[in-house]
């Protein structure tokens, strides 16, 4: 058996096999599991296990799926930065500077995720815009659409890394992207006079805004780790202390809805 | 001191010998820890400034980092607090209450998240006092020097988080972690905006060009405890996380 010749063979039918594939963990965490695949029950139950490992994972979205799903959201805040230079309405100066380094940023994500999906053998997405309809005239809700496409960014990002777990190198490109992504937010929203940090009564807002912090998990939620951080930790705190000190994730399905950034794509 | 008022870590002050637990280790490889201090009678001290804090190589000593680090910072912002520099403004004083009160939080629930256990909890339950921090190479009777100073600590936290998850084996150790990385980048971005106007994602933090253009920084466990070093009464070792 040549292991290497049935991933070749797998890459034909699934573009995404070496992304599966492509970590030590993934390997020796699949050494101990039981082989289930009966196509390949004549090779070695290390194999058979390693592939199941890689296959067997039905509950969540491959690691091409999540890149290109990081992807499109990059994409989308990149032709919104493209927009809102073009739209000439951002004061010279410091505002300009700061939109024209965060489009520069969300370039070079674009371009690292493209990359990076094009070598794992997937097929990159591209040419996703910003809805034109959906884009402000004026600086002002400009700034609101930015915050709200940075805030989304963050809990999207947070909201996969499980996702990526199984891959090191990329959970840590992720997490380096994630980042990013929050100091961005944070500039913008003391842009527009906020805190840099989401308060509880973020998740009241009206849309656009309000949308992006609420959710499954609302970003005013005060439980971490089963332990509400405004009772349980011998000094009371309050709810938006608690509820500022922590950003909770969006899923897939949350960021993609038409309430959210799926709403905003042409 | 100026971090009187912070209740949690006042108390007693400092004892003239505390001792130190191995982070998340087992009773056998905190015998190796405590091989410099093995003239105590009493186990459970041993010499300030020769203690040594070695951080285990699991998702226990990951933790045990992320707490060091929430209580540094959650020390500094109270010491800007309780003593702010003359040019402070209402603002800034709000600011960093706000950032006092995340630290003083993170603090507490990893606390909360790493049990009792004296083996395998928290380093310091075993502790008669918390550890004190020291902010000498820092200036903080000014504005900017406070902004400076804050400025390392919350990059350093940035790059510690980024460097840190992917070493981490329990996913929701992970989610939790990276509730708080991006509020740690807030901070970041705040605080450098604070000492140097729209710096907030500067190039000395996001790459520029290249290959690793547009992302953060990371930083290894060891870069992260050679990083401390100066603000910790004691040795951090945190060679056995390069290993996750």
């Amino acid at each position: 058996m040549n292991i290497l010749r049935i991933i070749e063979q797998l890459s034909e039918v699934d573009a995404d096999v070496l992304g599966r594939f492509d970590s030590r963990r993934a390997v020796f965490k699949g050494l101990g599991s039981t082989a289930k695949k009966g196509a390949l029950a004549a090779a070695p139950v290390f194999v058979a296990s390693l592939f199941s490992k890689a296959y067997g994972q039905a509950a969540g979205p491959s690691i091409i799926e999540v890149l290109n799903y990081a992807l499109t959201l990059e994409l989308l805040e990149e032709d919104f930065y493209k927009k809102m230079t073009a739209a000439g309405k951002v004061p010279a100066g410091a505002p300009a500077g700061a939109i024209a380094l965060i489009l520069k940023h969300e370039t070079a994500h674009v371009a690292l995720l493209t990359k990076t999906i094009s070598d794992l053998k997937g097929t990159p997405v591209k040419d996703v815009k910003f809805k034109q309809s959906a884009f402000p005239a004026d600086y002002e809700t400009q700034l609101v659409v930015a915050q709200a496409l940075e805030d989304t960014g963050v809990r999207a990002y947070k909201g996969q890394a499980g996702n990526l777990m199984s891959n090191s190198a990329l959970l840590q490109v992720a997490l380096q992207i994630h980042s990013v992504e929050a100091r961005h937010a944070a500039h913008i929203r003391t842009m527009r006079g906020q805190t840099a940090w989401i308060p509880a009564s973020a998740s009241s807002l009206p849309a656009p805004l309000g949308p992006v912090y609420t959710g499954n998990i609302r970003e005013d939620n005060v439980v971490q780790s089963k332990v509400n951080i405004t009772t349980d930790l011998g000094t009371p705190y309050t709810a938006n202390e608690a509820a500022a000190s922590f950003d909770e994730i969006l899923t897939m399905a949350e960021v993609l809805d038409a309430s959210r950034a799926g709403g905003l794509v042409a | 001191m100026a971090d009187l008022a912070d209740t949690s870590f006042s108390g007693r002050a400092l004892h003239r010998r505390t001792f130190l637990r191995v982070a998340g280790a087992t009773a056998a490889s905190s015998a190796l820890v405590l091989a410099g201090c093995g003239k105590d009678d009493d186990p459970t001290v041993t010499d300030v400034g020769t203690g040594t804090l070695v951080f285990a190589a699991n998702d226990t000593g990951i933790l045990n980092l992320t707490y060091l680090l929430a209580q540094i910072s959650a020390s500094f912002y109270q010491k800007v607090v309780t003593t702010p520099p003359a040019d402070f403004t209402a603002a800034d004083t709000a600011a960093c209450v706000d950032m006092r009160d995340h630290e003083v939080i993170y603090r507490e629930l990893y606390k909360s998240v790493l049990g009792p256990n004296p083996q395998t909890g928290a380093y310091d339950n075993g502790l008669a006092t918390a550890l004190e921090f020291n902010f000498t190479p820092y200036t903080l009777t000014t504005r900017a020097g406070v902004y400076a100073a804050a400025r390392t600590l919350e990059d350093i936290g940035v790059g510690a988080y980024n460097g840190l998850g992917r070493r981490l084996r329990n996913g929701s150790y992970l989610r939790l972690l990276l509730k708080i990385t991006s509020v740690k980048a807030r901070h970041a971005a705040f605080v450098r905006d604070q000492a140097e106007p729209d710096s907030f994602a500067g190039s000395d933090v996001i790459t520029q060009t290249g290959n690793q253009a547009g992302l953060d920084t990371i930083k290894t466990p060891v870069e992260v405890a050679k990083s401390l070093a100066s603000l910790v009464p004691v040795v951090l070792v945190a060679d056995n996380l390069m290993l996750l």
